[in-house]
């Protein structure tokens, strides 16, 4: 089963934005959707490497900031023409504080 | 012997355990009921229409006097139970006591108070119960102020029963739209319309600071200095599980008291139900479940099995004229779809969120005659693909067909501006249609709309079509993205006359048909509503691009650079020092000199930007706004103060521009150039601006590229006057952030509207020209300052920092 770890309120996030989670293998985005869903994202577009966490937030799409691919935060899978996947990690909200999958701190560890 | 069987609470939940308990076992227990209210149950949720004066609190009462003595129950009103003795089973009030085989829990909740300075004030109540209602009948009279602190369900019924009542009502909310929890944006924008058209002022995005006052509440102040006055302030910010005494009994309490299946807490002889319970991690504040509950728990007084098994619920909102309903997962979500329909026209809105071809959330306003029907699919997880097409439009596909584009125009008042090149409006247009000009160009020949620029083409024949009817075919319209058919133009027109102020009002007004935009569109529309609202519109930061939203260039790598402004490309040593500091400070890999006469850091990490900016902001550097759609450089040459050939202070006029124009937005970024004479050292004649210096005064000239396209400008007026010099330019600036398209530079915008055009209203004619001036200035009186020093306070800088740093955690 997975194991979630506290990584701080919901309201840290702002609608439709999105804050890093550091870890020792490389940033984790976490976004903040206009319904308050949570998704955990690698920070990395797999295009060249653009901060998805940057990107404009609509619906459960991300668009990552350098050259507009855009992914579904759900599946971290481009969408349209364009052929690429980042990596997701399960999260979850539970009074109003934001949980993530603490395998993330174990891959940390093991670095 | 009768078991004893001892209730606390006497409210909705556990009334309806009574009645169904007395039902089907009337003679088990000998029941003693007490209650803090100094009453029985009456139906609370029915305090709305007694606020609102459309019943009476004895219209309302479910159990009265007569009731409690045919079923024998003795009653203790106006008694709360103090304490539970759980070793000697009895529990205590200040008055005495009463001994229990079985006890009930039913305390229901307590709203919730948010810790402010005057919440203690005599005038500061909540809404929970009939004192509270009476305290709001007695304030909502004519003539009075009362503010709602919360813009939930329960909010919403005290503002509207209120303002029913004649006081004037302000709720203050502190999300971005009203009701949250139970609708989308778009839905919110609907209700807040609607309310605000019954007089109700909504404040979104207020986050209350203090009550103000003196012998009782005066008025509400909020965080960002807002003052509303206020002889009443009613607070319904959200409630929690009344579980003081559970806790104090020390029975396992988390949120709310924790009870199994058939409802019984950690001790078992005793029970809980209603709004105190916790089951499986879920709270509930809605009715529905809590009669579930009682039917639960009173078959498990009796001995038998049954599971409390928690249903979804719908919601809707007690305020006449606003329909609503809503129940439901409507987020999105892995694998789910949404069914949007919009009528503008109507003011509805319906969304269905669909998964794996099933209804799992809904949401709709205006028109919710078809909720119950999606609730009992959503329910019954009927498979919906047979009638996906249709779903939409309810059971008896009623209304039938697709929403009307033509709805907004046609919702438009005559005096609409539509041609904005010639200032004509809709009710022109549809004379001259009427009056048989039935082909575009002889609307075109008659009333001149659409004969400029030509951007206002798709309006004007949308008019034309809602005049002639099927008579007139459109030609295709070319929407700005994928989520709407209008075109950029259409849309800045629209928000102009339809008086549309927010991202969500457009959305809904002109029938968008995602449900909230796409990265192309949002951008855009942020700019065309803070270009027309400077005053009224809150800027949406999340609709912006990295650069605009960070105040930095983004790079390859993900760091930023960072550009202070350098006015007119002239500099101190100071400055110098100071950038030279903070390049050393943090580690900044390149400092380079850039094309546009200042120096830029790049590479710079996004949680050093804060306290960058703080450094150079100590050395009165401001942001250079390297990479915004508005205001970059003005470059400058030495001009007439050292340079032989200079004829007028060309830095000095180049400082002055910088100085006034910066901080503004534009659709896309503007950059001059003011050379001191015609040798053009500052390459003025390629710029969105240029003024060159001449002996005679100043020459300015307009729409020129040096970028992806080389063009040299053209010119635009000569003026002997610094002044007036400055003038125009601010003027043609104001002109193109009025009229342009969104990420068109002017020399685009001039081609398509002709430059005639721009020199009549920025040169020729002097009071258009002023006008321009002043809403320029008006939009500068909130744009003009640093963006920097804004983020670089205390309280901005950790939002810079990532929000959990687990590497920390694997170095310990
Ligand atoms: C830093 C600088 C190059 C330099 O090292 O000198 C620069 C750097 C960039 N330019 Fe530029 N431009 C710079 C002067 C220019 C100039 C020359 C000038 O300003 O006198 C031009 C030609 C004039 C013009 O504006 O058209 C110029 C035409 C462009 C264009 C093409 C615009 C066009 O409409 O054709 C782009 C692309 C765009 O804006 O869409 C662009 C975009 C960019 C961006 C923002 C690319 C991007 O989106 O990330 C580069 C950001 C670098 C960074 O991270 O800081 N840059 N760029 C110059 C900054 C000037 C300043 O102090 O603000
Ligand atoms: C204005 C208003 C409008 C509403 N509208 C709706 C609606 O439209 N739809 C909907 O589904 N729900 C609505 N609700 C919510 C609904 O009323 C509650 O969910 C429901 O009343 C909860 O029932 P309950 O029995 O748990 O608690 P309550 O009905 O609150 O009863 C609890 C009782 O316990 C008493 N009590 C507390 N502590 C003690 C103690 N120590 N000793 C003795 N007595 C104590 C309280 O005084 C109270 O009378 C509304 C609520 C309000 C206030
Ligand atoms: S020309 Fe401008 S946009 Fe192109 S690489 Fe150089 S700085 Fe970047
Ligand atoms: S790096 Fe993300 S789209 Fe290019």
């Amino acid at each position: 089963m997975t194991q979630f770890v506290d990584i701080g309120s919901l309201e840290d996030i702002p609608v439709q934005g999105a804050r890093l989670v550091r870890t020792a293998q490389g940033c984790i985005a976490v976004f903040r959707t206009a319904d308050d869903r949570v998704f955990a994202l690698d920070d990395r577009c797999p295009h060249k490497g653009g901060p998805l966490s940057e990107g404009i937030v609509h619906g459960d799409r991300v668009t990552c900031p350098l050259h507009n691919w855009v992914f579904d935060m759900n599946t971290g899978e481009a969408t349209g023409a364009d052929e690429g996947q980042v990596g997701t990690y399960a999260t979850r909200v539970e009074k109003g504080r934001i949980l993530i999958d603490a395998s993330l701190i174990a891959r940390s560890n093991a670095a | 012997m009768k078991k004893k069987l001892v209730i606390i609470g006497a409210g909705m939940a556990s009334g309806r355990m009574l009645e169904h308990l007395f039902d089907a076992a009337p003679d088990l227990y000998d029941v003693t009921l007490f209650n803090e209210e100094p009453r029985g149950n009456y139906n609370r949720l029915m305090l709305s229409p007694v606020l609102s004066g459309e019943k009476t609190y004895e219209e309302i009462v479910t159990h009265d006097a007569d009731w409690y003595e045919a079923h024998g129950v003795t009653c203790r009103f106006g008694e709360p139970v103090v304490r539970i003795d759980r070793e000697a089973k009895l529990v205590h009030t200040n008055q005495g006591s009463a001994e229990y085989d079985a006890l009930v829990i039913a305390t229901g909740s307590a709203p919730f108070i948010i810790p402010v300075v005057g919440k203690e004030l005599p005038g500061v109540v909540t809404y929970r119960d009939l004192e509270d209602t009476h305290a709001m009948i007695d304030a909502g009279v004519a003539g009075k102020d009362a503010v709602v602190i919360g813009g939930g369900l329960l909010g919403l019924e005290a503002a509207a029963g209120m303002a029913a009542r004649g006081a004037s009502v302000t709720v203050i909310h502190l999300m971005g739209h009203l009701m949250e929890r139970q609708l989308d944006p778009a839905a919110g924008y609907l209700l807040k319309k609607d309310l605000e058209s019954r007089g109700i002022k909504v404040h979104c995005e207020g986050a209350t600071k203090a009550i103000l006052g003196h012998e009782r509440a005066e008025a509400v102040l909020l965080e960002d200095g807002t003052v509303y006055p206020a002889d009443l302030v009613c607070m319904a910010v959200g409630i929690r599980p009344e579980t003081r005494i559970a806790v104090d009994a020390k029975l396992e309490v988390e949120r709310g008291i924790t009870v199994d299946d058939s409802m019984r807490t950690t001790d078992p002889s005793i029970f809980a139900l209603g709004e105190c319970v916790e089951h499986r991690q879920q709270l509930f504040g809605l009715v529905a479940p809590l009669y579930d509950q009682a039917k639960v728990l009173a078959k498990t007084l009796q001995g038998e099995a049954a599971e409390f098994r928690p249903v979804q619920t719908a919601t809707k909102l007690k305020v006449t004229g606003c329909d609503l309903f809503s129940a439901g997962d409507f987020a999105d979500g892995e694998g789910r779809e949404d069914i949007v329909f919009r009528d503008p026209g109507r003011g509805i809105y319906k969304r269905l969120v669909l998964e794996y071809n099933r209804i799992i959330g809904i949401v709709m306003y205006g028109d919710t005659a078809d909720g119950n029907w999606f609730y009992g699919l959503l329910k019954d997880g009927t498979d919906v693909s047979e009638m996906r097409d249709t779903l939409i439009f309810g059971p008896a596909f009623q209304g039938g067909g697709a929403p009307d584009p033509m709805a907004a125009v046609a919702a438009l008042p005559p005096e609409a501006e539509i041609c904005g090149c010639n200032g004509i409006c809709k009710g022109q247009i549809v004379q001259a249609v009427q009056g048989g000009a039935v082909t575009l160009d002889a609307v075109r020949a008659q009333t001149k709309a659409s004969s400029s620029c030509g951007t206002c083409t798709g309006l004007v024949e949308q008019v034309m079509q809602f005049t002639l009817g099927d008579d007139f075919a459109a030609s295709a319209p070319s929407g700005m993205c994928g989520c709407t058919d209008h075109s950029h133009e259409d849309v800045r027109r629209l928000i102009k006359s339809m008086g549309l102020k927010s991202i969500p009002a457009v959305m809904q007004e002109l029938g968008w048909k995602t449900p909230g935009g796409c990265h192309s569109c949002r951008p855009a529309l942020n700019f065309y509503l803070l270009a027309e609202w400077p005053t009224e519109y809150q800027d949406d930061r999340q609709s912006r691009f990295v650069n605009e939203r960070n105040h930095a260039n983004i790079q390859k790598d993900g760091t930023y650079s960072v550009v202070p402004r350098m006015w007119g490309g002239v500099t101190t040593p100071a400055e110098l020092r100071a950038i030279a500091d903070a390049a050393d400070k943090y580690d900044v890999p390149m400092v380079k000199v850039t094309g546009g006469q200042r120096i830029d850091l790049l590479g710079v990490r996004k949680e050093d930007l804060p306290h960058m900016w703080a450094d150079l902001n100590e050395a009165g550097l401001v942001s250079g706004h390297a990479y915004s759609k508005g205001l970059r450089t003005v470059k400058t040459c030495v001009g007439k103060d050292f340079c032989r050939f200079g004829t007028q202070d060309s830095t000095g006029l180049g400082i002055r521009l910088e100085k006034l124009l910066w901080g503004s937005w534009t659709p896309h970024k503007v950059k001059l150039g003011v050379s001191g004479c015609p040798r053009n050292c500052a390459e003025a004649t390629c710029k969105d601006v240029g003024v060159v210096c001449v002996d005679s005064g100043y020459n300015i000239s307009v729409a020129g590229a040096a970028g992806m396209e080389v063009k040299e400008t053209e010119h635009l007026a000569s003026t002997p006057s610094e002044d007036e010099a400055v003038q125009i330019i601010t003027a043609f600036i104001q002109l193109y952030r009025e009229h342009a398209k969104y990420l068109d530079r002017p020399y685009k915008w001039v081609a398509k509207v002709g430059l005639d055009w721009v020199i009549e209203r920025v040169v020729d004619d002097l009071a258009g020209r002023q006008a321009l001036v002043e809403r320029f200035e008006l939009s500068q009186s909130v744009y003009r300052k640093d963006p920097w020093a804004e983020h670089s306070t205390d309280r901005e800088r950790a939002k810079w920092a990532p929000m959990a740093d687990f590497t920390l955690e694997a170095a310990e």
